[in-house]
C-alpha cells in the first residue's frame, strides 16, 4: 500500500482553513485529550482494557492469516464481538464448502469463478483482521462478476448467497465496475451458516456503482463480511447494509479513494432482536484530495440482549486536501435490555478540508411522539410502528431499487410484529 | 348533541423530586355541542393541566372527580380511545414526528377515528381545500409531521386536523400563543368555520383576550389557582381586557398574576 510514502509527503507552506485545525489536524489541548471530540486522538470506550492503535491508518493489513495474532477480545476492533459466538471463525479451520452463489438479473455483464491463481483476486482489497484473514487464505475459487467499460447493466445484478450448512466457511467475491459503467449490485444473504466472507469492490474511473448487502440469514447464522471498496478518479459508489436476519453479524465495509473527484455514500439499516448481535465497522479512506464521502446508519433495538455496535472510523490523510466529510448513526431503543454501542473516530491529518463532522445519537422511543399519535386516535402500536417504519425509512429510500425496497419495508414490518411491537 | 361534562376534577403532576403537586383543585364544567367556552386566566393557574387531563397525558394524575361524555367514563379510556370517542386537544407545543409525512399522519388518523380508510379521491381534495384555505403550503403534505415547521405554522395544521378529523369536542390550547395577528385570524376562521356546522362543542383556551375578538365564546371561565374563581358570558372577557387578572390577586397566591396586563 501507498501509505506510508503519502504519509512522508513533504508539508506544503503553512496555509490554515479551519478554525482549532492545523494542518497537522486538530489542535486537541492536553485536557481533552481522549474524550469525545472528534480529532486525532482515538475515542476509548467500554470497560476490558484495549490494545491501542495509533491511527487507524497504521491497522496492520496482510494476506497472511499468521500475521495476525490469535483474538482475545481485547483487541480494539474486536473488544464488542462476543467471540465465542463466532463459532470458530476465528480459531478454526475453515473448511465448510459455504453458501452458495448465484448471480442473476443483467444480461451485458460478466460472470466467473475462478481459481485462487486469477490475477484480479486482492485487486481491491487486503485483509485488516485476523478473520478476514483465515477467509482469505481458506478460499478455493471466487465469483467475479465484472460491468465491462462503458457498460450500463441492462438490469439490477442480483447474487443471491443461500447457506445450507453451518460448518465454518470462507467466502470470496469480486465485483468490478470498470471505467463509465453503471449498475446496481445486491448481495442477498439467507439460510443458515457459519461464514467469513471477503469481498472485494472495484469502483473503476468515471463508473457509478451501488452494492447493497442484504443480511437476512436465520436465526442462527454467523457471518463476518469485509467489503473493501477501491474507488477510481470521478466515479461514484454507494454502499448499503441491511442487516436483519443472523445470530451474530459483523459487517466492515470500507470506501478507499484513490483518485480525487469521487464521492462515496454508505448507508446502513439493522434491526436486532433479542440476543441478536449486529455490528458495523466501518472506513471511510481519505487518501487523495477533494472527495466527498457521507455516511448515514440507522439502528433499530428491541428484546432482551439485542446488541448493535456502530463504529465508524473516517480518515482524512494529509494529501487529502479538499475532503468534504460527514458521518451519522441513530439507534433507536424500543424496548429495555438491548444495548447500542455507536463510536464515531474522525482522524483529521490535514486541515485544508472542507468539512469533516460526525453525530451520534440513541434514544429511546419518544412518549411525547406517542402521546402525539394516539391523541389523533392513533393505537399505540400502530403508533410505534409509524415512529419506527419513519425512522428506518430514511434509510430504505436511499437504496433507490424500487423491488427491494418494498421487500426490506415488508421485512421491517415483520420484525415490528415478531416484536410485537 | 353531545356534552362533555367535568365534575369537581382534582389533578396533580409529579415534580421532579418525587413530589406530588396539586394543579387542578376542583374543577367543575359542563360544555355541550354547538357551546363555545373560553378558559382564560394567569399563567399558572391549570388551564393547559386542564386541557391535557381532557386528552389523557400520562404526565397527569387525577386524583378525584370525573369527566364524562355523554355518561361514558373518559378517564376510564386510553388516549386513543378519547380521540376515537371525539375529543381532539389542539397542542400549545405540537412535537414533531421525525420520518412520517403530514400525508401518511394524516390518512392514518383519519382512517382510525372513522374505523375505515376515507375514499381516496375525496380525501385528497378535503385536504388539499382544507390546507389552501389555512394558507398552508401544499409541499407540506410531504413534509414529516411538524418537522422544521416555524411556531405558527405547527399551530395552522394542528387546526388543519381539527377540521379534518371533525372532533365532537375541540380542546385549543393557547392556539393563539406565538400567533401574529394574520395568522391568528386565518386559524380563527378556521376554527369558526368548523364550530359554525353546529356540531362541535368548543373550549378555548387562552390567556390573552385578543382570541376572543375572532372567536365570540358563549362562556367565559376564570381560572386562578386551579379553580373557577368567576363566570359569565361574553361580555367578562371584554371587562378582563380592561382590567388584566389583577383583580382575583386575592384569590391567588400565585406571583403569576402580574403577567396580566399583556
Amino acid at each position: 500500500m501507498a501509505e506510508a510514502t503519502q504519509l512522508d509527503a513533504p508539508a506544503s507552506e503553512e496555509k490554515i482553513a479551519i478554525d482549532g485545525f492545523t494542518e497537522e489536524g486538530e489542535n486537541l489541548s492536553p485536557f481533552n485529550e481522549g474524550t469525545d471530540q472528534h480529532g486525532a486522538k482515538k475515542h476509548s470506550h467500554g470497560d476490558a482494557p484495549v490494545i491501542p492503535e495509533a491511527s487507524r491508518g497504521e491497522r496492520l493489513k496482510s494476506y497472511r492469516l499468521a500475521d495476525f495474532a490469535p483474538l482475545n477480545g481485547r483487541e480494539e476492533d474486536w473488544r464488542f464481538t462476543p467471540l465465542k459466538r463466532l463459532r470458530g471463525l476465528h480459531d478454526q479451520p475453515l473448511t465448510g464448502s459455504g453458501p452458495t452463489v448465484e448471480v442473476s438479473g443483467a444480461t451485458n455483464i460478466q460472470v466467473e469463478t475462478v481459481g485462487r491463481d486469477d490475477s484480479r483476486i486482492g485487486s481491491a482489497s487486503i485483509p485488516d483482521d485476523r478473520v478476514s484473514a483465515a477467509a482469505w487464505e481458506a478460499f478455493t475459487e471466487a465469483t467475479v462478476v465484472t460491468i465491462p467499460v462503458e457498460t450500463i447493466a441492462d438490469r439490477d445484478i442480483q447474487i443471491t448467497i443461500n447457506g445450507v450448512d453451518e460448518a465454518p466457511a470462507a467466502q470470496h467475491l469480486i465485483i468490478t465496475a470498470e471505467r463509465f459503467s453503471k449498475a446496481v449490485v445486491v448481495l442477498d444473504h439467507h439460510g443458515k451458516t457459519t461464514l467469513a466472507q471477503n469481498v472485494e469492490i472495484v469502483v473503476g474511473d468515471g463508473a457509478e456503482l451501488t452494492v447493497v448487502s442484504v443480511q437476512e440469514w436465520d436465526d442462527d447464522a454467523v457471518h463476518t463480511s469485509t467489503q473493501q471498496a477501491k474507488i477510481g478518479r470521478n466515479a461514484k459508489f454507494k454502499h448499503v447494509v441491511i442487516s436483519l436476519g443472523g445470530d451474530l453479524v459483523r459487517m466492515t465495509p470500507s470506501s478507499l479513494f484513490t483518485g480525487p473527484g469521487s464521492e462515496v455514500e454508505m448507508y446502513g439499516l439493522y434491526f436486532a432482536d433479542a440476543g441478536q448481535h449486529l455490528e458495523q465497522r466501518l472506513l471511510v479512506d481519505h487518501a487523495v484530495p477533494n472527495c466527498k464521502s457521507r455516511v448515514t446508519y440507522k439502528g433499530a433495538l428491541q428484546g432482551q440482549d439485542a446488541h448493535t455496535v456502530w463504529v465508524g472510523d473516517v480518515l482524512i490523510r494529509k494529501e487529502a486536501e479538499g475532503t468534504d466529510t460527514y458521518e451519522t448513526n441513530r439507534n433507536l431503543l424500543l424496548t429495555d435490555g438491548t444495548r447500542s454501542d455507536s463510536v464515531p473516530n474522525l482522524e483529521i491529518e490535514t486541515g485544508l478540508i472542507e468539512g469533516a463532522g460526525h453525530a451520534s445519537a440513541t434514544g429511546r422511543f419518544d412518549d411525547e411522539h406517542l402521546f402525539y399519535l394516539m391523541a389523533r386516535g392513533i393505537d399505540e402500536k400502530t403508533a410505534r410502528r409509524l415512529v419506527v417504519r419513519g425512522f428506518l425509512n430514511e434509510v430504505i429510500q436511499q437504496i433507490k431499487v424500487p423491488a427491494l425496497e418494498e421487500r426490506l419495508t415488508d421485512a421491517v414490518e415483520r420484525e415490528l410484529a415478531a416484536g410485537n411491537i | 348533541m353531545s356534552t362533555l361534562e367535568i365534575k369537581d376534577l382534582h389533578v396533580s403532576i409529579e415534580t421532579e423530586q418525587g413530589v406530588r403537586k396539586q394543579i387542578l383543585k376542583g374543577v367543575s364544567l359542563t360544555i355541550n355541542t354547538g357551546e363555545s367556552h373560553a378558559i382564560m386566566g394567569p399563567n399558572g393557574s391549570g388551564k393547559s393541566t386542564l386541557a391535557s387531563t381532557i386528552a389523557g397525558h400520562p404526565r397527569y394524575l387525577v386524583d378525584s372527580g370525573s369527566i364524562t361524555l355523554d355518561g361514558e367514563d373518559v378517564l376510564d379510556m386510553s388516549v386513543d380511545e378519547r380521540a376515537r370517542a371525539g375529543l381532539f386537544l389542539a397542542m400549545q407545543y405540537p412535537v414533531e414526528v421525525p420520518g412520517v409525512t403530514m400525508t401518511n399522519f394524516l390518512r392514518t388518523a383519519k382512517t382510525a377515528l372513522d374505523g375505515k380508510a376515507p375514499s381516496l379521491r375525496h380525501w385528497t381534495k378535503d385536504v388539499k381545500e382544507a390546507m389552501s384555505q389555512l394558507r398552508i403550503d401544499a409541499d407540506f403534505a410531504q413534509r414529516n409531521v411538524n418537522e422544521g415547521f416555524s411556531g405558527g405554522e405547527k399551530k395552522r395544521v394542528e387546526i388543519l386536523q381539527l377540521e379534518l378529523f371533525k372532533p365532537r369536542f375541540a380542546i385549543l390550547d393557547e392556539t393563539d400563543s406565538g400567533l401574529d395577528v394574520d395568522a391568528l385570524k386565518v386559524v380563527s376562521e378556521g376554527v369558526n368555520r368548523e364550530h359554525s356546522k353546529g356540531e362541535m362543542g368548543t373550549l378555548l383556551i387562552t390567556h390573552y383576550t385578543r382570541i376572543l375578538r375572532y372567536i365570540k365564546p358563549d362562556f367565559v371561565h376564570v381560572f386562578v389557582d386551579g379553580r373557577i374563581a368567576e363566570q359569565g358570558g361574553p361580555e367578562l372577557a371584554d371587562r378582563l381586557e380592561a382590567e388584566g387578572y389583577d383583580r382575583f390577586g386575592a384569590q391567588s397566591p400565585a406571583p403569576a398574576v402580574t403577567t396580566a396586563g399583556a
